[in-house]
């Protein structure tokens, strides 16, 4: 019985991914409530990367935290990342309309107007508090 | 006059070339490229917001490039490699260009041609609404970028996409796109 029990007590692993020339650093902390994303993104099949990440998301829809706390802190990213970071939004939706709060934390350089409208296009289809965070270079 | 590979290149060399490269189009190549474009000077000197769109810019040419190129015809003067484009980013002036080229199939060129007139005929705001369009219709192409590449690079440079199709053969056409940044 104990056994069963721990299982199910850490059975929404922590993932942590180290970043690399074309895809981002990810980490993704059930226990926590923390989904991070920081880097660049721009794998030719991004699909392919951010499947475990969806997948993820998914069980932790399940039995998310109180909170969540995403924070998202991309360089840049190519066209074909831009709709599977829409997929973890609308994942991370379906938690928050479940009376769990998420809050997305979404990080632009000072200058980068295109990662601040890149923030503005997802805000604008998901229905989330979004926090637009300038940083200084 | 028949078209020339050689003509074409010293056009698009025109100012300080940061890379060029002609060949296969493979996961390695771009990320050697986007790693050799990164050590430029002219680059690291700009501003952070013209560098990045010209990182962006340089990818999405690229991976545009990668999904969607072929063999070159045999006949062409050129490696004979699956993927075959050109890519050149040069410095002219105040701007930087971005050109690619491949060879066509003549059957797409109407196809190509009518994509890019309609998002050349678009306001800014306009290729906004419609990038917002797409990045929410669920569709994924089967080469995972659904359709954005395009509109992404307009909506960046703020730039008309400036295109040539070049008769080659009987059966290819030379296609011939530039993009600018300032």
């Amino acid at each position: 019985m104990y056994t069963l029990v721990n299982c199910i007590a850490t059975s929404m692993e922590t993932i942590i991914r180290e970043g690399s020339p074309k895809t981002p650093f990810v980490r993704l902390d059930g226990e926590k409530g923390v989904v991070e994303i920081k880097g660049r993104s721009i794998p030719e099949n991004s699909v392919e990367f951010y499947k475990p990440i969806i997948d993820w998301l998914e069980k932790f829809g399940d039995s998310p935290s109180d909170e969540t706390n995403v924070n998202i802190q991309l360089e840049y990213f190519n066209t074909s990342s831009s709709k599977c970071i829409l997929d973890i939004f609308k994942r991370l939706e379906l938690i928050h309309k479940k009376g769990h709060p998420v809050e997305i934390n979404w990080y632009y350089e000072e200058d980068d107007e295109d990662m601040f409208e890149a923030g503005e296009d997802y805000q604008s289809i998901i229905n989330i508090p979004f926090k637009m965070i300038e940083m200084e270079e | 006059m028949a078209f020339e590979l050689k003509n074409w290149y010293l056009e698009k060399k025109q100012g300080d070339v940061i890379l060029e490269y002609n060949g296969s189009i493979t996961p390695e190549v771009i990320a050697e490229a986007l790693e050799s474009i990164e050590k430029s000077l002219n680059l690291k000197n700009e501003k952070n917001r013209v560098r990045k769109k010209v990182y962006n810019v340089f990818i999405e040419s690229l991976q545009n490039l990668y999904h969607h190129v072929d063999y070159p015809p045999v006949s062409a003067q050129v490696e004979q490699s699956p993927r075959f484009g050109i890519i050149i980013l040069s410095k002219d002036g105040t701007f930087y260009r971005i050109s690619t080229g491949n060879f066509v199939k003549k059957e797409k060129l109407n196809y190509i041609k009518d994509r890019i007139d309609q998002v050349n005929s678009l306001s800014d705001e306009e290729v906004r609404m419609l990038y917002r369009d797409i990045l929410n219709n669920d569709e994924y192409s089967d080469k995972g970028g659904g359709g954005l590449g395009m509109l992404d690079i307009v909506r960046k440079t703020g730039n008309k996409l400036e295109y040539y199709f070049y008769q080659f053969d009987d059966e290819y056409i030379f296609f011939s796109l530039d993009v600018y940044i300032s």
